[in-house]
């Protein structure tokens, strides 16, 4: 198994013809996954890399059964692409624009929950059941890819795309592959938190153990410790939080959008406290996770 | 100076106007350019800037050679 | 983008919340004129984005306008936090009997805005949160619905608050939150509101930040204080170095090679992207080296765009040597960073051997990256090498030097 996506996964690309988006959909072509087209308005009828190109997202949902959508459309039309995907009856949605105003994810989101759709991102590179499918540009080519992620045990979650390559490819090269790899958004609103894809990945028999990419701004990290302490999980967790150097200087903003100090719970420091009282294991240096997991694993 | 990149042209592609066009357009990153129907050159400033994509072999097939200065010995 | 005081209040001000009156001044002489125009007892506020400004002095009470003139020259030339304030506000003094504290923000674990309210104004909030929590609501509201006035009145009665002040406060409450949605605000803050002896409520100090992305959006605003859209004003403005770094960003719009940030070491630092600077930066500093720089490459900069990025940061006097370094890289291209870097050396009249103390960037193209690195001489490790182990090599190899 794998969460969220797998090799049975039909998604379509909003904003298909855009630059980025036209290398996107060569990449999970090359991999194998399902994707059945896209949408570009005022575009119906050209095609890209043999695909059809639609004016609506209604065009492909009416006429087959759709999974998914990856909506890469400019900042200024991202959030309209969104609710026209929820309209639309597509339940799981992966955006991957970056810089929408705070306001219009809010506004998206919210929508999402009421209508019962999984949003993934904004500002992600999407997610990958390697060996079965991708779903957004997550690790480059599909040689790339094939590199980086092998299939295996590891669920993993990460505020930073590249992180999430960098993490699997650590997985991957000490053998202990992959199950599904979520980029979930460097944004300070983000549509799928760590806490909610936990349970996803505790009930995927295929992950024996999840490894987190964290950062410091926002408080998703103490929704995942609240969430252990509440419901516990049976498989070993690896976190790293990146951006110690942070709480020196706070009120400045690094990275991701959503990567700010504003108050003391949004430091390092004290999310690697908050984490490590709920029993998940801190690593203090990156390259630390595969030994770590490996490590949990053995002590169950 | 371009210290990666160097790209040779065929003699023979000079006063071809189809070609030269062909070059011109088909270079992501501007290596070529016309100075006159017919012609083409390379610009300098922007060999390095090639990106190994092959268009332009691709474009005027045997006319082109891209050299990778830094394999040569 | 930050906003100052009393840009932040005159914000307020369109938005109908009843405030001191109050003159920015940029010399003692309109400090003094100001005082007399408000014929009255005054405080003298330093203008700037750092915090703390009270106790380091940026705050200082006249009686006169003579003293406000005095107080002003003091605090036009005091630094505070190693910031220069870039004005002095001088407001006129109010007798407060009571502070409040009102703040609309996005809580990124509810997914929605929120209003925080207390009726512990003037103090630090997450004390309150910590020592009194119930002396302060949080009350979340849609951000699909339009906002209507009684998600103010919750915050406000849900402290306990009744009578003509819970009319007054929702009323600024109110109006704070339609601010913060209508301006794409990413906090609106009211520290203190103040209770005056008279009765009257208003907004005694006040703290806006603007989302840099909606900038654009809302250049009438901007414009009306005298800002143009693209600044990108943080808790300190941007040093030399940094504004040449944005400058190279911005002429090509390929890729990033930018976001820099000065700090004062030797290690020169090229790194990216969002997520592998952070980590990269933590790990230069747990290696014991001394970063001169952060920044981030993304996406496929240009050859020249990396280069001049290189130049920039290989020609600082204090930049001994610099280290290249990525996380596993899908779209950006090694061989590209990897001349672009090399290029920028040399032109800036350095052997890319000798000042590259590392290269790590595995990905996409490596093949090429690595052979160029090769023919440089430019020491170099691949993926199998971890990001803070790249990073202990880079720091060693420094030392070197």
């Amino acid at each position: 198994m794998s969460i969220l996506v797998d090799e049975n996964t039909t998604f379509i690309i909003q904003g298909i013809t855009g630059r980025e988006a036209v290398t996107m959909a060569r990449e999970c072509l090359d991999y194998g996954a399902k994707l059945l087209g896209g949408v570009t308005p005022g575009r119906k009828g050209r095609q890209v890399h043999g695909l059809p190109v639609e004016d609506t997202v209604r065009a492909f949902t009416e006429a087959q059964r759709v999974d998914a959508a990856v909506v890469s459309v400019p900042p200024v039309g991202a959030a309209d692409a969104v609710f026209e995907a929820i309209d639309a009856g597509i339940k799981l949605i992966v955006v991957v624009t970056e810089r929408i105003p705070r306001k219009q994810v809010a506004q998206f989101v919210e929508y999402a929950q009421l209508q019962g759709v999984r949003i993934i991102g904004p500002n992600c590179l999407g997610m990958i059941s390697p060996g079965k499918t991708r779903v957004g540009g997550i690790g480059g080519s599909a040689e790339a890819t094939r590199r980086a992620f092998k299939p295996g045990k590891v669920g993993v979650m990460s505020r930073s795309g590249g992180m999430t390559v960098e993490i699997a490819n650590s997985l991957s090269e000490a053998g202990l592959g992959v199950s599904t790899a979520v980029s979930i958004g460097g944004d300070a609103i983000i549509g799928s938190t760590y806490a909610e894809l936990m349970p996803l990945f505790d009930a995927d028999p295929q992950t024996e153990a999840i490894a987190i990419y964290s950062e410091p701004g926002g408080r998703a990290e103490y929704e995942l410790a609240d969430y252990m302490k509440r419901a516990g999980s049976k498989k070993p967790i690896v976190a790293f939080m990146a951006g110690r150097f942070m709480d020196e200087m706070p009120g400045m903003r690094f990275g991701h959008a959503g990567t700010i100090v504003e108050g003391r719970a949004d430091t390092a420091t004290s999310k690697i406290a908050n984490l490590a009282a709920a029993g998940i294991t801190v690593a203090d240096r990156i390259g630390d996770i595969p030994r770590l997991i490996e490590e949990g694993l053995r002590g169950k | 100076m371009a210290m990666f990149i160097r790209v040779d042209l065929d003699p023979a592609l000079q006063g071809d106007a189809a070609l030269c066009k062909a070059l011109v357009e088909a270079c992501p990153v501007d290596i070529f350019k016309s100075p006159a129907e017919g012609q083409v050159v390379t610009v300098e400033e922007n060999l390095d800037e090639c990106t190994l994509c092959d268009l332009c072999l691709q474009a005027a097939p045997g006319k082109v050679t891209v050299v990778k200065l830094y394999r040569e010995p | 983008m930050r906003f100052y005081e009393y840009e932040s209040k005159r914000i307020l001000a369109k938005a109908g919340i009843p405030l001191p009156k109050s003159h920015f001044c940029t010399t003692a002489e309109q400090a003094r004129e100001a005082a007399v125009a408000i014929g009255g007892p005054v405080v003298v506020k330093s203008q700037v984005l750092s915090g703390g400004r009270m106790k380091a002095g940026g705050v200082k009470f006249a009686d006169t306008p003579d003293e406000a003139a005095k107080h002003a020259a003091d605090i036009l030339v005091l630094p505070i936090k190693d910031l220069l304030p870039v004005g002095v506000l001088v407001e006129e003094k109010q007798q407060v009997v009571q502070e409040y504290y009102a703040a609309v923000t996005y809580d990124g674990r509810a997914k929605r805005p929120v209003i925080i309210f207390s009726d512990m104004g003037g103090i630090d909030i997450e004390e309150v949160a910590e020592q009194h929590p119930e002396h302060l609501s949080r009350t979340h509201f849609s951000a699909l619905r339009p906002f209507s006035d009684y998600i103010a009145k919750t915050a406000v009665s849900n402290v306990g608050i009744t009578g003509n002040d819970l009319t007054a406060l929702t009323r600024i409450v109110s109006g704070l939150t339609r601010l913060f949605l209508d301006r794409d605000m990413t906090l609106a803050e009211i520290n203190p509101i103040g209770k005056l002896a008279d009765g009257r409520i208003i907004a005694l100090d006040c703290h806006a930040d603007m989302e840099q992305e909606a900038q654009r959006q809302h250049l009438d605003l901007l414009k009306d204080l005298g800002l143009v859209g693209d600044e990108k004003r943080q808790a300190r403005p941007p040093t030399d170095f940094e504004m040449e770094a944005e400058r190279i960003d911005g002429a090509d719009p390929r890729g990033v090679a930018g976001n820099l940030t000065e700090f004062d070491g030797d290690l020169g630092l090229i790194i990216g992207a969002g997520g592998g600077s952070l980590t990269l930066f933590d790990a230069v500093r747990a290696a014991g080296g001394k970063p001169a720089n952060y920044c981030e490459i993304g996406g496929n900069p240009s050859v020249s765009k990396a280069a001049n990025l290189t130049k920039l940061i290989v020609s600082r006097p204090n930049v001994k040597k610099i280290a290249v370094m990525m996380n596993v890289v899908s779209n950006t291209r090694v061989d590209i960073v990897a001349r672009g870097v090399v290029k920028g050396c040399i032109e800036a009249g350095f052997n890319p051997a000798e000042k590259i103390a590392l290269f790590r960037i595995p990905g996409s193209w490596e093949g090429e990256g690595f052979a160029i690195l090769e023919k440089y001489g430019v020491p170099y490790v691949d993926r199998t090498v971890s990001m803070d182990e790249a990073a202990r090599i880079a720091v060693e190899n420094m030392k070197k030097a």
